[in-house]
């Protein structure tokens, strides 16, 4: 194979190339953080109307300990009784499944082809 | 057999391009240990709650040593291509000479996101662990946390600047002293020394497994987090002195270690805190080995866990600047970044520039996220490069069968680690989706443009076998 010559870059383009990256970086956390899609949130599907420890499925020992950390029932209610929502639709389950083997292909067919350029010029063809 | 001698203690052969410019040679097995532990011991001291949270306290045990079995054939996998493969950059510069180079652009990127998150997580837990000292030393109103979180940026930053030796001997000393407040609080609250205070039946009862066993699954989400960063070990591989001895005894007496710190760490606060406040790390325990000793009623234990958490916030801190920042250094030395980065200092032997250019990074989601999101961007990025490792140790073997080159390290059950790692990760995939399958979609969309944007656009500047820089033959099938 040709031996190769990489192109001197620029200081301009070299400052673009970072500013690209680290505005791609931010987005992708506080993209979906701006438009609430980030993360889970856990809700309080059945609130009690009159809290005790009773009603939020507390024992004594738990409630103990609870009153020790300072909290009383109506100030743990929603941390009690919040919680995560764990449905999911095949589609939505099929489409992580896709998009995280496309990824890895992606990234396995260019590292290849690129690969084998390195391998050729450090090496020699076969 | 390749001409090099990796176990040779005085040139492994790996400085760039097969010079022996570089990084300076100053570390032995006791500072990886540090590196790899110190990074990872702010895991048992905040965020693992969270696997509490997403499945229960028993859900989060099986998670515990699950992701255990996930790390360990990690470090094992890690110790023979690190111990291979002793350059800075760790996983980056392995995927450079055994997938390819697009791959190892984005084995960088892991490292760098998933270590900066992690030091933004640190920051935000050491200038919480502030506010609540204030309080409770008599301060009145919030306190305002960011100034303590960017001092602690800051700092860490300016100690990696001024030098490997001296950071790394330092995260040795506040190490030692966070694991051991860790085995202080067991020994104490567990009726070993004096009278116990742990109750697991009285605050597990009704509650063993809230969420049945789909919570078993989705607690591995953040099970990772007991130990994500023991690969971190591999990023000091061209600073330390043998890095055939030092990397894989450092990184599995590190395992070892935090797999013990792991399990005490549940069995004391599960057993001390009940399961919805420990599962809550943003609005109950942020800090569960420090509410834990509150509970105790001994000021002692709250001084000694107090300064245990400050200690391994700052230990875990430091050590992600210094892998965040190799790793972004060596892609700049390799041009895969602009070649600004690539600059070593010329008076402290550290790159310098990466270390500088990370501070402003860690700030941005130190100041502006919350810490579940956070922690979460750190393990994705983490959970991403455990993925690639499989691929990379059997790419690795298959090109470079045993006896083609000189290994520091064999790893024995060739290729079950790789197998039972490629399994715990697709749970994993599975356990970060549910709750949180946006910010994986988002996060691997990422990835997917910048490689499309690496692989079009960057790599025209990268030079092509000089990125080569083994001394080993060349690879079968080639």
């Amino acid at each position: 194979m040709a031996h190769y010559s990489a192109p001197k870059q620029g200081k301009a383009s070299q400052l673009i190339d970072v500013i690209v990256l680290v505005a791609l970086t931010v987005g992708a956390l506080f993209v979906p953080l701006w438009l609430g899609m980030a993360g889970s949130t856990k809700t309080v599907s059945n609130p009690a109307e009159a809290p005790t420890w009773e009603a939020l499925g507390q024992n004594a020992a738990q409630a103990a300990q609870y009153e020790a950390l300072g909290y009383d029932p109506a100030s743990a209610h929603d941390l009690i009784l919040a919680r995560f929502d764990y449905s999911f639709t095949a589609g939505a389950l099929i489409a992580m499944i896709v998009v995280v083997v496309l990824y890895y292909v992606l990234l396995l067919r260019f590292s290849e082809s690129e690969y084998r350029e390195v391998i050729a010029e450090k090496f020699g063809e076969k | 057999m390749a001409d090099i001698d990796i176990t040779s203690k005085t040139m492994d052969g790996m400085g760039p391009h097969g010079t022996k410019v570089g990084l300076l040679r100053v570390l032995g097995p006791a500072h990886v240990w540090a590196l790899g532990v110190g990074i990872v011991l702010v895991g048992e001291y905040m965020g693992w709650n969270f696997a509490v949270g997403k499945g229960g306290a028993y859900a989060a045990l099986i998670a515990c040593w699950f992701a255990g079995i996930l790390y360990t054939c990690v470090a094992m996998i890690d110790s023979e291509v690190t111990s291979t493969v002793a350059a800075a950059g760790g996983q980056y510069t392995q995927a450079k000479h055994i997938v390819g180079p697009l791959m190892a652009f984005n084995v960088g990127l892991y490292l760098t996101f998933a270590y900066t998150m992690l030091e933004a997580a640190n920051a935000i837990t050491a200038g919480y662990l502030i506010s609540v000292v204030a309080t409770m030393t008599g301060y009145e109103g919030a306190l305002d946390q960011r100034p303590f979180i960017i001092l602690s940026i800051l700092f860490l930053a300016w100690l990696n600047y001024r030098g490997v030796l001296a950071t790394l001997t330092f995260n040795l000393v506040i190490t030692a002293i966070a694991f051991v407040a860790i085995l202080v609080l067991f020994v104490s609250t567990s009726g070993i020394i004096g009278t116990g205070i742990v109750q697991h039946a009285a605050l597990f009862e009704g509650h063993e497994l809230p969420y049945g066993w789909i919570g078993v699954l989705a607690a591995m989400h953040f099970g990772l987090w007991y130990y994500l960063g023991i690969e971190g070990t591999t990023q000091a591989a061209e600073e330390v002195r043998s890095p055939a001895r030092a990397l894989p005894f450092g990184t599995l007496a590190g395992i070892m270690t935090l797999l013990i710190a792991a399990t005490l760490t549940w069995y004391t606060c599960s057993g001390v805190l009940p399961w919805e406040f420990l599962g809550d790390g943003v609005n109950g325990s942020v800090a569960p080995l420090f509410d834990t000793a509150r509970l105790s009623g001994s000021n002692a234990l709250v001084w000694l866990l107090g300064i245990g958490t400050l200690f391994a916030t700052l230990a875990s801190a430091n050590g992600c600047i210094n892998d965040a920042s190799r790793a972004w250094f060596a892609m700049g030395r390799d041009k895969y970044l602009p070649g600004w980065f690539g600059a070593v200092h010329p008076k402290y032997r550290t790159p310098y520039r990466s270390i500088v250019f990370l501070v402003p990074i860690a700030l941005i989601f130190a100041l502006g996220a919350p810490l579940d999101q956070v922690i979460t961007f750190s393990i994705l990025s983490g959970l991403l490069e455990y993925t690639f490792m499989p691929l990379n140790i059997i790419l690795f073997r298959k090109k470079w069968p045993m006896g083609s080159i000189k290994r520091g390290y064999e790893h024995p059950f060739h290729p079950l680690p790789a197998i039972v790692l490629l399994c715990l990760c697709g749970i994993t995939f599975f356990a970060v989706f549910l709750g949180y399958g946006t910010q994986l979609v988002a996060m691997i969309g990422f990835y997917i443009v910048v490689s499309l944007w690496f692989h079009f656009w960057r790599y025209r500047f990268v030079n092509r076998g000089a990125q080569f820089t083994m001394p080993w033959p060349k690879p079968q099938g080639y």
